[in-house]
């Protein structure tokens, strides 16, 4: 174990990022803007219907009424919540680079701030497609 | 600040810094590039996009999709009252703009990471370019000309 350490604090990438939760917050800062931009791309041309009257709109707005696009818009909104709260932290590091230092408490506390607030959301939400259903 | 750590680098010990190979960078963000060209302001774009759509996009997020019933109410007769406020039209048209150059830029840096040929980096940033503002440019079309009274059984 202790040499595993060692070799990872050799690693030319230094001590706190591959393998660590930095390398991870950068993956899933990159899949989730990746998610929210494509989505946008749908989100941008649905709306834009609404230049083509009602029934266009309305049509195209239903899909979002299905129970597991239902599902699917509360991941779109857990891609977004990560994406934002995690974007807040690179910033802080950005301007006080001394924060750099404690990456790893500011990360944990990114996550813990993340699953609270992701909570109330995801029951919200859920109740929103149970009521699909019926 | 972000702009000493940029002219003077970051100490090996904590990875790249400014000219090493693209997402080195240790700290969590992408480092600010060292010369002010067009990359180092949009590194400065993205963090002031971002500090405002922070706020925009879950405003939004918790207006359309959590609270008030979430999406199930939402038809064009929604939209057509909603939009009669010049404070939702601008709303959403700033969250379209800042949103779309936001995520078209993230995407254009992620797709030059895997891309060295200066040739093929340039014509890909062009492109994402081009999609950006025709994105851009149907959505503030469609935001600013819409009107729902044009249309039979809507009331506006």
């Amino acid at each position: 174990m202790a040499q595993r350490r060692i070799a990872r604090r050799a690693g030319e990438l230094g001590p706190l990022y591959r393998g660590r939760e930095g390398q991870w917050s950068w993956a899933l800062h990159r899949i989730t803007g990746v998610v929210v931009i494509l989505f946008l791309f749908a989100h941008v041309l649905d709306t834009a219907l609404v230049g083509w009257g009602p029934d266009a709109y309305n049509r195209v707005v239903n899909v979002y009424k299905n129970p597991i696009v239902g599902v699917m818009e509360l991941g779109l909104v857990a891609a977004v919540l990560f994406h934002a709260l995690n974007g807040l932290r690179i910033m802080a590091i950005d301007f006080w680079p001394k924060l750099a230092d404690q990456n790893r408490r500011l990360i944990l506390g990114t996550v813990g701030l993340y699953v609270a607030a992701m909570i109330p959301i995801a029951v919200v939400m859920l109740l929103h497609v149970a009521s699909e259903v019926h | 600040m972000a702009l000493d750590t940029a002219r003077t680098g970051v100490p090996p010990s904590r990875g790249g810094g400014p000219g090493g190979r693209r997402g080195g960078a240790v700290r969590a963000g992408r480092e600010a590039p060292s010369t002010r060209g067009a990359e180092f302001w949009w590194w400065v774009f993205m963090r002031v996009s971002g500090i405002v759509l922070v706020f925009l996009v879950i405003g939004h997020v918790l207006i359309m999709h959590v609270f008030g019933g979430g999406i199930e109410r939402v038809n064009f007769q929604f939209v057509a009252v909603r939009w009669q406020s010049p404070l939702w039209r601008t709303w959403d048209w700033l969250v379209l703009v800042l949103a779309i150059v936001h995520g078209i830029n993230g995407l254009r840096v992620i797709a030059l990471d895997y891309i060295r040929p200066t040739g093929v980096r340039i014509a890909v940033s062009w492109s994402f370019y081009v999609i950006g503002v025709v994105l851009v440019a149907l959505g503030s079309v469609i935001v600013f000309t819409f009107d729902p009274c044009r249309w039979p059984g809507i009331h506006c």
